[in-house]
């Protein structure tokens, strides 16, 4: 150092100063710019879980409703699990003899006001709170397989099927232009034209599509996929039928079935088997895997679900207790990113009062 | 104590060590709302590594408060002197608040605070969607904002090491041992010292 101590601004001194503060500037620079990357701000244009629930919004959300599944009810009741249930996996709720749920029963679409009978995808969403405090979520489907692999794939879907302003039909272009990119769609499209439509809520089946694994005391772990299917015996709902139904028809169909009593679905663990697509939720697995009764799903009363318990969950698939994990199936980790992006918003837009619908204060204020 | 003017090894395990781990909660924080494919992973390190942080800043302050960092050089401008202080006490507030925030936040939004296996934390904020809101918007904007503080923090560190030359950063980097390189000091010298070495030793 040859600047006397006493006199720091010396001339001398400045020259020395420019490169260490350029040094200084670009490692911030370089600092931001790496976090903006990470947030997704800058670089190239990534699909990000904000980007992909602007698609599912297509520009018009629902204040304070779910962005996607947003008309349904709240339901309660409880879990038993059966005995063979905790050879599969050392989860709590295998192992204590009953526990509560708390969940809800929705259809596919964006829409709150959709007519229930007209929806071709039916779900079911649980959560299951052990007695130590552990949570299991899980939101099932009435589809056996996801439309598609990836979520690049569900975006693309999501583009492809917005209906063109001048027809107010998804442009058929863009649409055979989406299936040629993503051929698993087909699988898709064919169940959705062919599966039965059962009549109710009660006697549908729910999958949970994606893999997941389950660990045993041992500590050795499997493949799984799990399904709710119904005790209650399927019956049709005819086209005719679908037409002339009451717009809020399985929520009226469920609450006469609760009065009778409560509706029971079984849970059946199925077990994937070397080789088996555990990170393709768009692919069954063969029919012959190994299936398991795992335990037996009581639902007993219904509420609305803008004061039932289900309006302020998030029904976040991969929040799992122990001796559940997650497998690699990238829709799986999609749903976590999209389901939160969907839950701050509408957690927020019910907190500012812009959400009368969806909170059932517009309907107290006509009152 | 702090000796020779530096911080003590546990004062320079703790800030380097905190460091690291801030510097990755921050990335993994925007990574996670971000990202379609790594979620669930990156919110599962962001929850032990959060609450790690709570407990570190606590045993910090306890150990700040026992063992005062060395002064500031005494001929810093009294403007800078006055940013040093500033930043540092927003840099501590937003080490104890960012972690309570967001156990706060996961609380009043009924999410489990999961570490990890079947050991979960206590909620510690009452379930209501107009609290998670409001904590949810503060943990996210002042992430933002301690970003921009451990940014400033880093180049006020590298104007002190590159610039001024004024032992600020070496207080904190080094030992402030003795060494071969530099003139050496009393052995004897084990008191705190009184003031930072002069400028431009």
């Amino acid at each position: 150092m040859t600047t006397p101590p006493d006199d720091p601004s010396a001339p001398a001194r400045v020259p020395a100063r420019w490169p260490a503060l350029a040094a200084i500037g670009a490692i911030v620079v370089a600092s931001a710019a790496a976090f903006g990357w990470t947030a997704g701000w800058i670089g190239p244009a990534r699909l990000t879980a904000p980007r992909l629930v602007d698609a599912i919004e297509g520009g018009k959300p629902y204040p304070g409703f779910r962005r996607a599944h947003s008309k349904g009810v709240c339901v309660a009741g409880y879990f038993e699990p059966t005995a063979q249930a905790a050879a599969l996996s050392r989860a709590r709720v295998f192992a204590q003899p009953r526990t509560p749920v708390s969940g809800r029963l929705s259809i596919a679409g964006g829409d709150p006001y959709a007519l229930d009978a007209q929806a071709r995808v039916r779900s079911l969403a649980l959560l299951l709170k052990t007695d130590d405090g552990q949570e299991w979520r899980t939101a099932m489907n009435s589809f056996p397989f996801f439309a598609v692999a990836t979520p690049e794939g569900f975006h693309a879907q999501l583009i492809a099927s917005r209906p063109d302003p001048a027809t107010g039909k998804p442009d058929p272009a863009r649409m055979s232009a989406f299936v040629a990119r993503y051929p698993e769609v087909k699988r898709f499209q064919a169940w959705a034209k062919s599966a039965p439509w059962s009549s109710s809520w009660a006697n549908t089946a729910y999958n949970g599509v994606n893999a997941f694994r389950f660990i045993d005391k041992s500590g050795s772990e499997r493949f799984v996929r799990w399904s709710m299917e119904p005790l209650a015996p399927y019956a049709p709902l005819s086209e005719a039928e679908r037409r002339q139904a009451d717009p809020d028809y399985l929520r009226e169909d469920l609450q006469a079935r609760l009065r009778n009593g409560p509706l029971r679905w079984h849970l059946v663990v199925t077990e994937a088997e070397r080789g088996d697509p555990v990170d393709d939720p768009s692919r069954a697995w063969p029919e012959d895997r190994p299936r398991h009764v795992a335990g037996t799903l009581v639902l007993e009363s219904s509420q609305p679900q803008a004061t039932g318990a289900c309006r302020d969950v998030n029904y976040d698939p991969t929040i799992v207790p122990d001796g559940i994990a997650l497998s690699n199936d990238p829709i799986l980790a999609a749903r976590a990113a999209a389901y939160s992006v969907s839950y701050n918003r509408r957690e927020r837009e019910i907190a500012r009062g812009q959400a009368p619908q969806a909170t059932g204060a517009a309907a107290e204020n006509a009152r | 104590m702090n000796r020779h003017g530096h911080f003590d090894g546990l004062a320079r395990l703790l800030h380097w060590g905190m460091a690291a781990m801030i510097a990755t909660m921050l990335f993994l924080g925007v990574g996670m709302v971000a990202s379609l494919a790594l979620r669930p992973q990156l919110i599962d390190l962001h929850r032990p590594l959060g609450i790690a942080l709570l407990v570190l800043v606590l045993v910090r302050l306890y150990h700040r408060w026992r063992s005062p960092p060395p002064p500031l050089p005494a001929d810093l401008p009294p403007l800078q002197a006055l940013a040093a202080k500033a930043s540092h006490v927003a840099l501590y507030a937003l080490m104890l608040a960012m972690p309570v925030l967001g156990w706060a936040m996961l609380s009043a939004g009924s999410f489990p605070v999961r570490m990890a296996g079947a050991w979960h934390l206590p909620a510690i904020a009452p379930q209501d969607p107009a609290l998670y809101a409001w904590l949810r918007d503060a943990h996210g904007v002042l992430g933002y904002a301690l970003f921009g503080l451990v940014l400033a923090h880093l180049a006020a560190a590298l104007y002190h090491a590159w610039v001024r030359r004024d032992g600020v950063f070496d207080a904190m980097a080094r030992s402030g041992a003795p060494r071969n390189t530099r003139p050496a000091r009393s052995p004897v010298d084990d008191a705190p010292a009184p003031v930072a070495p002069p400028p431009g030793e």
